[in-house]
């Protein structure tokens, strides 16, 4: 009975540790899917000509904390990736935490292929202060420019 | 003792195995030799059956060419609709839309219809560059503009939902459905295109419509 119940207990850690094992960047994967993936596809891959792939790409792998805040703000106009020119706006979504942008980019940095490493969260978390300060310059600039041409 | 070990190790086993990438198993593609025409039918007074019908239509596409119904004569058609601006499903089901595109680009029997739900910002030019980006040609795939509340309306006929909303993310509510129409201006089938593996079976319905005589 003792031997069977240590075999039964090696067995459970055994099953349960492998069938856990590919939960690594669980919230950063579930984001991802529920929301960034309508666009940029689950698996990555964009759609061809209007929305830039993730997966294998030069982009993401060289702007690592500017995609922080592209995450948060969005963008607009031009953007090259492995070469490719893509101008589609994409919406910022504006209710993700710093921790949560943080676990998007885990993730989509060691999917599909991807081995891009970790990114800086200390980093992070100050490139998305300067982010938010800029944004608020833009934003007042725009502003002031419609009340100059009120008063016009 | 020993069965509810085995209850527990089951139990625990599963518990974990909640992957989102865990490959869907055992997916079956039905056969059909037929299919059906959908959608709720009348009995004329002669007693022949009246089929719903799309209507009559006319469009803007993509060179600014006005599209009717007498562009898809004796042709099966794959319609959805969409926005270009649209934060939410549409990429996914453009996707799948260019997906059945690229899979019968030699056949001529079947076209597409890519309806806009924001007529509004989609004008020519914006559909013109939209549809040269994903390398989409007429007459093969139509990407058609006009007045909304005509947009909007014939897309009950096509069981599709396209309502302007100021709350809903962009600005309109709509369905992400394919649904293929046959050349006599049926619904035969339909799939929700943000499921890739509903369009493989929708993929297999466009092929038993086309062999149809």
């Amino acid at each position: 009975m003792k031997i069977q119940f240590t075999v039964a207990l090696a067995a459970l850690i055994f099953f349960c540790t492998y069938s856990c094992k590919e939960e690594t960047f669980y919230q950063g994967h579930s984001i991802y899917d529920s929301i960034c993936a309508n666009c940029h596809m689950e698996d990555g891959s964009g759609l061809k000509g209007i929305i830039p792939p993730l997966a294998n790409s030069d982009y993401l792998k060289n702007n690592q904390l500017e995609v922080a805040c592209i995450i948060r703000y969005g963008m607009e106009g031009d953007v090259v990736v492995n070469g490719k020119t893509y101008n589609q706006p994409m919406a910022g979504i504006t209710y993700v935490t710093d921790t949560e942008i943080a676990n998007i980019i885990n993730y989509i940095n060691n999917a599909w292929g991807n081995d891009y490493g970790m990114v800086d969260f200390k980093n992070l978390r100050i490139k998305l202060k300067e982010c938010a300060a800029e944004e608020e310059r833009i934003r007042l600039e725009e502003r002031a420019e419609r009340i100059r041409k009120m008063n016009q | 003792m020993k069965y509810l070990l085995g209850v527990f190790l089951v139990t625990f086993f599963f518990a974990c195995d909640n992957t989102p990438d865990a490959p869907v198993k055992g997916l079956v593609i039905a056969k059909k030799d037929v299919l059906p025409i959908l959608g709720n039918r009348d009995i004329a007074e002669n007693g022949d059956t009246i089929y719903p019908t799309i209507p009559d239509f006319a469009f803007i596409n993509q060179n600014g060419d006005t599209v009717t119904n007498a562009d898809f004569e004796g042709k099966a058609y794959v319609a959805d609709f969409f926005f270009i601006h649209c934060p939410t499903i549409c990429p996914k089901v453009t996707q799948q839309m260019l997906r059945v595109n690229d899979k019968f680009a030699d056949d001529d029997n079947l076209m597409l219809l890519a309806h806009t739900v924001d007529p509004k910002r989609d004008d020519v030019a914006a559909l013109k560059s939209y549809a040269d980006k994903l390398d989409a040609k007429t007459p093969k795939w139509h990407f058609v503009t006009g007045d909304k509340d005509e947009l909007h309306g014939i897309a009950d006929d096509y069981f599709s939902v396209a309502i302007e909303n100021p709350d809903a993310p962009g600005g309109f509510d709509h369905s992400g459905r394919l649904i293929l129409v046959d050349k006599n201006r049926h619904v035969r089938a339909f799939a929700n295109g943000t499921d890739p593996d509903e369009v493989t079976q929708f993929i297999e319905d466009i092929k038993v419509l086309l062999a149809e005589k």
